[in-house]
């Protein structure tokens, strides 16, 4: 696969590395943009990343690795974020975890995130939703839920098509 | 490890006074230098890491390396010191008996406890006291290698590194016999495939960042980096790409730890049966100055020697694995006169002897390879000169690096040119010896370590000679046509020297015997000669030296002896 990009992306991209006194300050920008683009951050974008910015791959590669927030695959169409900090985690929010992966057929004991074979779904715990007077709280993509049981799982995972 | 005093033969104009700072290292007074070198050998503030070797304590350290630049990562050099203490009025505060009072550092939020500095980048300050074996330095050093241990595998017994690994040697003297550590150890990639020549165990590692420094700032290839997060930490290059420049074999040098290994080297021997021997690179004009590895008469490895002068700490891929040629089956290994049929030194020598006396002035050429040692070319030369013969030496391009590789492929150039045996131009003379065969004027013709037929002299025109007298080492068409043949040694089989790119007169010393009835040309050029002409060059190799040294205008003027060349060799005036 050739990875081109979007015209009107690259020219905002190259006006947001004039930003920065060292051009390599931006690698993150450049990897968000390019990870809300594409749903992930493919090896081609890393170097394109990196060719963009002067530096070798391995060391735009190191930041992909090192944020759990980027992705080297690409995610399911819904992304189911379940919340397992303090307020969520005591309200329930590993039974909901797991709920979700019983339901999808994914393992609950899995580290990082998990995408059914058909691409639908992605599930994975994140840290703090900023609501935790209602927990447990999660996102579906970039739609919040709060106060979820497992009754509202199913409906959630019935509504998505 | 030498940090920042090792010998130099140069002799140097007297040094100007170097400002010197007093500090104390375990309670001794030492005026060490205001400042040192850097890894580019710029000055740079004198620190506690170097103050202490200067004072002979070694600061234990994995990360600090003193060609690379510092990192402080590892925290395996954290030390305990103290600084006098200032008045209000910026003056020292003195103690009862007039000594200023030292205040050790604390952690600022628990004055009780001592709070150590990495001595690789704290400079170092007049009246500074360095502790380097109190007991508080102590417990540092046991808490950073605990820690360095906990996802270690321990699997020494089948790692390359054993013995000459910093994470044993340091565990020795600061380890624990018992590993508190009850969790899962993390488990990290092993056997990682990084290039051609090097293999990875990411669960060995330190993580002290050599290797990527040693690759972004040195080789100037900055292809490594470190991936994932915390305890899962580990040394990789982009995938796909292959860690593969001409100098990756530096990093298993430097790796203090057995996480990067040569895959020529790995699990062929145990290190501790290995014999070192201080020897020169052979492939190309820079003459890395290097260590030959042996064990019963075979090679297992080159490593790089320091010599600041020439490599540093490193030396080229391709040279480091130069060495295989030294073992190959088909070694020449008889010496033979196919005249008379003799296959005895005494008797083909003699029988050489015999034929060169009798030869014309003008009608013996000789074609010497740049790959002799100076006192092969030497030797050469001198029975050159007497039977008024050209000589040549042949040329080998290639291409520089701008690093350590140099364009010349030759080990000895200088030393050719220095003795006569060529001109700066290397094989101007190769078409006029051509022409004199064809033309008849020459008959007789010798070659040492060249295959001349892929030189200038083509196999018609080599048949026209009526003497061919050769020494190789490796079979080739112009040794198979030889009516002598003497089988000559590998450079590690021997002693000698070579002059270098920038004329730096270098020695090699002998690993391994010669195979077969090989001997060292030097040995029986020095019976050749003495047969020929009358005039004995020995006995033996020093007294070959040393009568060169007087003889060649380049060692004479800079007054070189073989006992004075020294380990890191001794610069001439070409
Ligand atoms: S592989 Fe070796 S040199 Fe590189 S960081 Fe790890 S321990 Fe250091
Ligand atoms: S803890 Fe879940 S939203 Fe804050
Ligand atoms: S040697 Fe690693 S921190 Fe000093």
């Amino acid at each position: 696969m050739t990875f081109t990009i979007p015209r009107e992306l690259e020219a905002e991209l190259d006006e947001l590395a004039t930003r920065y006194p060292q051009k390599r300050s931006a690698s993150l920008m450049f990897l968000h943009a390019l990870q809300e683009r594409f749903g992930y951050v493919s090896k081609e974008a890393v170097e394109w990343t990196a060719a963009k910015l002067g530096v070798q791959p391995i060391h735009v590669w190191e930041l992909v690795t090192f944020y759990p927030m980027f992705r080297q695959e690409p995610a399911g169409r819904h992304q189911l974020k379940v919340c397992r900090t303090l307020s969520c985690a005591l309200g329930g929010s590993h039974k909901l975890y797991r709920h979700f992966c019983d339901r999808l057929g994914l393992d609950p004991n899995k580290h990082g995130l998990q995408t059914t074979k058909d691409g639908k779904f992605s599930v994975e715990f994140v840290e703090c939703l900023a609501s935790c007077g209602t927990a447990p709280v999660m996102m579906r993509n970039e739609e919040f839920h709060e106060g979820v049981s497992c009754e509202q799982a199913d409906a959630l995972l019935a509504r998505c098509s | 490890m030498s940090t920042a005093t090792a010998a130099n033969t140069e002799t140097k104009p007297p040094a100007p006074a170097v400002e010197t700072v007093r500090v104390k290292v375990d309670g001794r007074v030492v005026d060490v230098p205001r400042t040192l070198p850097d890894w580019q050998g710029k000055p740079q503030p004198t620190t506690m890491l170097q103050a202490c070797a200067i004072a002979g304590a070694e600061v234990p350290h994995y990360c600090y390396h003193p060609k690379l630049p510092i990192a402080g990562n590892c925290r395996m050099c954290l030390v305990e010191f103290g600084t006098p203490m200032m008045g209000p009025d910026r003056k020292p505060v003195l103690s009862e008996d007039g000594s200023p009072k030292i205040a050790r550092s604390v952690l600022p939020y628990e004055p009780g406890t001592p709070r150590g500095a990495i001595a690789c980048a704290t400079p170092i300050s007049p009246g500074m006291e360095i502790y380097p074996s109190s007991p508080a330095t102590k417990q540092m050093r046991e808490a950073v290698l605990e820690s360095l241990l906990i996802n270690h595998p321990l699997d020494c017994p089948i790692c390359d590194q054993a013995g000459e690994c910093k994470l044993q040697e340091y565990s020795v003297e600061h380890g624990q016999a018992e590993s508190r550590f009850a969790e899962v150890k993390v488990h990290k990639p092993k056997q990682v495939d990084l290039g051609p020549r090097i293999m990875l165990d990411d669960e060995r590692c330190v993580l002290c960042t050599r290797c990527i420094r040693f690759s972004r700032d040195v080789a100037q290839d900055d292809a490594l980096g470190i991936v994932n997060r915390g305890s899962h930490n580990s040394i990789a290059a982009f995938p796909g790409r292959q860690f593969d420049n001409n100098y990756t074999l530096n990093t298993v040098d430097i790796c203090p730890v057995g996480a990067l290994t040569s895959k020529d080297f790995r699990f062929r021997m145990r290190v501790w049966f290995l014999k070192e021997t201080r020897s020169v690179c052979a492939s190309c004009a820079t003459g890395c100055n290097i260590l030959i590895s042996s064990r019963e008469e075979s090679v297992y490895r080159y490593e790089p020697r320091q010599n600041d002068a020439v490599n540093a700490c490193w030396m080229c891929d391709s040279g480091r694995l130069n060495y295989k040629w030294i073992g190959r089956e088909d070694r020449l290994l008889n010496v033979r006169s196919s005249r008379s049929g003799a296959r005895a030194w005494a008797a083909v020598v003699a029988e050489i002897a015999e034929t060169l006396r009798s030869a014309p002035q003008g009608s013996v050429a000789v074609i010497a390879s740049a790959r002799q040692s100076t006192e092969e070319l030497y030797l050469l030369k001198k029975l050159a000169a007497h039977l008024g013969a050209l000589t040549d030496s042949v040329e080998r391009l290639g291409e520089g690096d701008g690093f350590l590789v140099n364009a010349d492929r030759n080990p000895n150039t200088n030393g050719a040119r220095m003795t006569g045996i060529c001109f700066t131009e290397v094989g101007i003379q190769i078409p006029k010896i051509a022409q004199g065969i064809r033309s008849g004027r020459i008959h007789t013709l010798i070659v040492f370590g060249e295959d001349v037929t892929r030189h200038g002299i083509d196999s018609e025109t080599l048949s026209k000679v009526s003497t061919l007298i050769v020494s190789d080492i490796l079979p080739n068409e112009t040794t198979r046509r030889a009516h002598f043949l003497l089988p000559g040694c590998a450079y590690a089989e021997k002693r000698g020297t070579f002059v270098n790119a920038k004329g730096r007169l270098q020695r090699f010393l002998k690993a391994v015997e010669p195979r077969g009835e090989a001997r060292p040309e030097w040995e029986f050029l020095q019976e050749l000669v003495h047969q020929v002409t009358g005039e004995n060059l020995g006995p033996g190799f020093e007294a070959l030296f040393n009568r060169m040294a007087k003889d060649v205008p380049a060692l004479a003027s800079a007054g070189v002896e073989w006992g004075k060349v020294g380990d890191l060799g001794a610069p001439l005036t070409l």
